[in-house]
């Protein structure tokens, strides 16, 4: 039998002979969607050509030096960077949203301020944040150029960001469920983290995955306030290199350029993967709900 | 008995009054119905008798209201008061999660952990809010899987699930569809025996079929409140005579 639900390519011309601008705006789309495939295949392709060649054992050695440039200081110095920025912006901006969307009172002053300096700071370039977290961190609280100082920086920079997904996560969350709470006896905070915020997680993890996104992409934030020494550290004081920092490095001493495209081969790995573990944890607990 | 007595209430929304100088004494143990136009003030009385208004900011309430004696407005607890007063509201809202879970929350909410007990109180809600058939094999499915129907029995069952001791009904069968509509209604008869029911109702015959004290509300004021047959056979005043025969403005 055959489907009659759905239109055939003789049917299709006929309605867009009756008129043109629907058939101009068809193919524009259709462009627009081939030219941005084409040049993410071509940069991941490309990347992949001259990167894949260079991936020897050699790269992935615990000890970097001026003969073998080891990358694998450089990934570990990467989860760490991430692992700690995460954990002092992700808790910050969590609650910062609930205390604007759930606990603040409407014509807060506060409320408006909050979110003025988040939509001012997600606009500023991350030179910038870099040469903030340099003065703040590394001189005047005396860090150094370290793990830690570079690590708050970023914090800082992904803060608006996590900040603004998360509460667009909470207000998307129907009154109807707090009205339920509320209505058994459930107090703000059980009504917080019993109803609302399970239901924010999806869209919360959004906006951790994209902040990930920027942390591992990042170098002109860590240039001055995690340098590049490219050791594992012994200690959060101990100054360190991401594979972005690596990459940055390797690139501008011009020597390395081949090794250069194997180190961006595996943060392209390491991207995907972690896209797609987060896609995974997501429809997880979208499941569980 | 009254369960609660309301003296000379006023509320505001801002500068706005929605409610004008109410007073009404709800009877425990029987169904009370609030009937009147749309924007009348049903609503927002229901909820001052939960606090549920305590919510919106700008609201302002004066007078007094009193439940069993005790003042609502005053040193009582307002979880407490929710746990004694429950509500429905108009569209049913299951939380996101299990049908078990659903009703566990309230319970929960109040302390108890028992598993046992847990067990216990969600099948006897779910037996109480006649639903228990048709959901005892899916407890562990989603809440967000029942008719429309369901999910208010649910939401009935979830709001007995604490012990209250009022059921504080928003127009709930107004999202549903006759049968579910007559299985609420039967089911409210049946929990009059144990509960205080206050029902908002545009539907008249509603009100006739199920109440047994009927108060018509009009621009936030109570224009009359008398036993139901009473009411709707022989009304005092020529505005409750105008709605409920259907010839209002
Ligand atoms: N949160 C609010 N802020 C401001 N005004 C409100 C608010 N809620 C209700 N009102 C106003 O108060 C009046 C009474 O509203 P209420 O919801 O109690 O009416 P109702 O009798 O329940 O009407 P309906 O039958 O349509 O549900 C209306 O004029 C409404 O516009
Ligand atoms: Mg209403």
């Amino acid at each position: 039998m055959n489907k009659i639900n759905t239109r055939n390519n003789a049917q299709k011309w006929l309605s867009y002979r009756k008129s043109p601008a629907s058939f101009l705006m068809y193919l524009a789309v259709n462009i627009a969607a081939v030219i941005t495939i084409c040049l993410l295949l071509f940069i991941v392709i490309y990347i992949l050509i001259k990167g894949i060649p260079h991936l020897s054992p050699q790269l992935f050695q615990w000890l970097y030096n001026s003969e073998n440039v080891s990358l694998m200081p450089a990934l570990i110095n990467t989860i760490l960077m991430l692992l700690l920025s995460l954990l002092l912006a992700v808790p910050v901006g969590i609650f910062s949203s609930v205390y604007l969307v759930e606990y603040a009172n409407r014509g807060n002053k506060m409320v408006g301020l909050i979110r003025i300096t988040a939509e001012t700071l997600s606009g500023i370039p991350s030179i910038v944040y870099g040469l903030f977290g340099y003065l703040c961190f590394v001189i005047m609280l005396h860090w150094g150029v370290s793990l830690l100082a570079g690590a708050f920086t970023l914090a800082i920079m992904i803060l608006p960001l996590i900040m603004r997904t998360t509460e667009e996560a909470l207000k998307s969350v129907p009154d109807t469920y707090r009205e339920g709470s509320f209505g058994l006896g459930a107090g703000r905070l059980r009504t917080v983290f019993k109803i609302v915020l399970p239901s924010a997680v999806p869209g919360i993890l959004a906006g951790i995955i994209l902040s990930i996104g920027r942390i591992l992409g990042e170098s002109a934030a860590l240039i001055y306030t995690a340098g590049s020494v490219a050791q594992v550290p012994t200690s959060v004081f101990d100054s360190t290199r991401t594979l972005s920092v690596h990459m940055y490095v390797l690139a501008s001493e011009g020597l390395y350029i081949d090794q250069t495209y194997a180190t961006a081969v595996v943060l392209l790995i390491i991207v995907v993967v972690i896209n797609a573990l987060s896609g995974f944890v997501a429809r997880k607990i979208g499941r569980e709900n | 008995m009254e369960k609660f007595q309301i003296e000379n209430l006023d509320l505001y929304y801002d500068n706005f009054q929605a409610l004008k100088q109410v007073y009404l004494n709800i009877p425990a143990k029987e169904i009370t119905a609030f009937i009147g136009p749309s924007g009348c003030g049903k609503s927002t009385l229901l909820k001052s008798l939960n606090r549920m208004n305590d919510l919106i900011e700008g609201c302002r309430i004066t007078g007094s209201a009193r439940l069993d004696g005790e003042d609502i407005y005053g040193d009582m607890d307002i979880n407490m008061l929710r746990k004694r007063v429950g509500m429905v509201f108009q569209k049913p809202n299951p939380f996101p999660m299990s049908i078990y879970d659903n009703i566990a929350f309230g319970p929960r909410t109040h302390g108890i952990k028992s598993k046992v007990k847990l067990d216990d109180i969600v099948e006897r809600s779910l037996r109480d809010a006649a639903i228990w058939e048709e959901a005892k094999d899916r407890l562990k499915k989603s809440a967000l899987g029942l008719s429309g129907g369901q999910q208010q029995r649910l939401c009935i069952a979830r709001a007995l699930a604490v012990g209250p001791e009022v059921l504080l009904m928003d127009e709930p069968t107004s999202a549903l569809d006759p049968i579910s509509t007559a299985k609420i209604e039967e089911l409210a008869s049946d929990l009059k025996k144990n509960y205080t029911i206050i029902i908002v109702t545009h539907n008249m015959q509603q009100a006739v079929r199920i109440s047994d004290y009927t108060a018509f509300f009009l621009l936030g004021e109570v224009i009359e409140y008398d036993k139901t047959e009473k009411l709707f056979s022989m009304p005092k005043d020529k505005r409750t005579e105008d709605y409920i025969t259907g010839r209002f403005g």
